[in-house]
């Protein structure tokens, strides 16, 4: 493979890692057939674990558009824009190169080819189609989007971590969207806004999160004209299936259905197999089995239809934001008064679901109220809000498995 | 306390754990715009649901989201009442 020189990054492994969204898009479209590995950064990746990225992804080249983004040791290369109507050679088929979200310590990256991740986008060009989505298109969510503009010759609205909401919504309006995505707690928020009165989309779609009735039912009203589907997709799993009937889960007639994606239940666990699915992760653990990415969803079914359960293994999503309790039960047990703890997730109607710990205390101790606010406030220091315990009750003991190990299903 | 007082009250708790400025709580004021964020909501949602038994979020036959602060309070005074 040929190494990288500045501004040749033919053969190149490349780290992208911008501020702004839409040279994260331009450098995308630049660098395809070009480099061989594009490691896409999302805007939170922590800089403490950019050199263990570089070393296990074998970068080259960070290609930024700020210097101060720059890693030490390895090379930087400014995004370099495309020009119009100048179509750069293809020289090599190039690996897309994904951040999993709720991982601890340093991030799993997923290795997507170009083919698997547009293989659910129709090859209709629609050039009177107006995207817009609330994700950042550095993630699976929204690069789908990306894609799909691209492919399509449709426009795209890009959010802005920045901006306001009611702000948002009016751009949104203004370029007169047609098509927009986020997840569930997004679509929520727009529902408590009095901005959503700006757009007037044809096309709602949620993913990433469970999308309940009442989150489909409220957005049904407020937009009576617009179509309102739910997608599953994961970052590993790709995009499963759309369900486009209204209700929350998914007909239990798409297991084992003819196409190009196929379902399956394995005690409990949703399990797909399509060649939209990432195709391993950098480094080496597998990911898939006999070409089942185990999407570790649980669902149950009841009739004629299946519904979303929760994660296997006590993964918290809220709002979109998925969370290892260990993380968690480690800054919590870091206090000495502190034997042991359990967090979990607590169903919420706003983002899905809040965190929630119980937790055991070394000593029968009278200063329980002392003992909260320090665990929380050490918390707060150490995680992002989003982590910190919303509520945290003290129990005088907690379940444990045969195996001796913390029971995750209270 | 009234659910009104209560609902107030907890808007006012997790401001401060969660540091953050509340713009002042008239019924006009416009939830988003009242300086919380959606884990606040979250939070404040929960916490009303141990306090007073509801949750009119999942409960109510109208899907509806509330858009300003007296619209949130109507929505639990009237689950409470129901």
């Amino acid at each position: 493979m040929g190494r990288a020189i500045a501004d040749d990054l033919t053969g190149a492994h490349v780290l992208l890692r911008t501020r702004d969204q839409l040279h994260a898009a331009l450098a995308l479209i630049e660098l395809d057939g070009v480099a061989a590995r594009i490691v896409i950064a999302p805007p939170d990746v922590k800089p403490e674990h950019l050199p263990a990225v570089i070393e296990r992804a074998s970068i080259d080249v960070v290609v930024g558009d700020d210097p101060a983004l720059a890693v030490e040791k390895t090379c930087f290369v400014p995004v370099n824009l495309p020009k119009p109507g100048v179509v750069p050679p293809v020289s090599c088929h190039t690996e897309w190169v994904l951040f999993t979200s709720g991982t601890t310590g340093i991030p799993k990256m997923v290795v997507h080819s170009l083919q698997g991740l547009t293989g659910a986008i129709a090859s209709r060009a629609a050039s009177d189609i107006t995207w817009g989505t609330f994700y950042d298109i550095r993630r699976y969510g929204g690069l789908q989007i990306l894609l799909r503009a691209l492919l399509g010759h449709a426009n795209l609205v890009m959010s802005d971590a920045e901006e306001e909401l009611a702000d948002f919504l009016a751009r949104l309006g203004r370029h007169g969207v047609t098509h927009l995505t986020g997840t569930p707690s997004h679509w929520r928020r727009v529902l408590m806004s009095p901005a959503n009165a700006l757009i007037a989309p044809g096309y709602v779609r949620l993913s990433g999160e469970i999308a309940d009735q009442a989150v489909l039912d409220s957005l049904k009203a407020r937009f009576p004209d617009a179509a309102v589907g739910h997608a599953y997709a994961s970052t590993e799993a790709g995009v499963g299936f759309e369900v486009n009937d209204g209700r929350e889960g998914f007909p239990a007639s798409l297991i084992g259905a003819p196409g190009p994606v196929e379902i399956k239940v394995v005690d409990g666990v949703l399990h797909l197999r399509s060649p939209r699915t990432a195709t391993q992760y950098v480094g080496g653990d597998d990911l898939m089995q006999d070409g089942w990415v185990d999407t570790g969803d649980m669902v149950e079914q009841r009739g004629e239809r299946f519904y979303f359960a929760g994660r296997k293994g006590g993964i918290i999503n809220v709002g979109g934001l998925k969370i290892h309790p260990e993380e968690i039960e480690a800054v919590i047990n870091r206090h000495p008064g502190v034997r042991m703890s359990r967090v979990f997730g607590r169903k919420n109607p706003i983002t899905g679901a809040i965190v929630v710990a119980e937790v055991v205390l070394a000593a029968n101790d009278n200063a329980q109220d002392d003992v909260r606010k320090e665990i929380l406030e050490t918390c707060r220091q150490m995680l992002p809000a989003f982590k910190v315990p919303a509520m945290l009750h003290f129990v005088s003991r907690l379940e444990l498995t045969a195996g001796g190990k913390l029971s995750r299903h209270a | 306390m009234s659910v009104e007082a209560i609902v107030r009250a907890e808007f006012e708790q997790v401001a401060r754990e969660q540091e953050k400025t509340l713009a002042g709580l008239s019924d006009e004021t416009v939830l988003l715009e009242s300086g919380l964020d959606s884990l606040c909501f979250a939070i404040i949602v929960a916490r009303l649901e141990d306090q007073l038994g509801v949750d009119p979020f999942t409960a109510s036959e109208d899907v509806y989201f509330p858009v300003t602060l007296g619209d949130f309070i109507k929505f639990y005074q009237d689950a409470a009442a129901a």
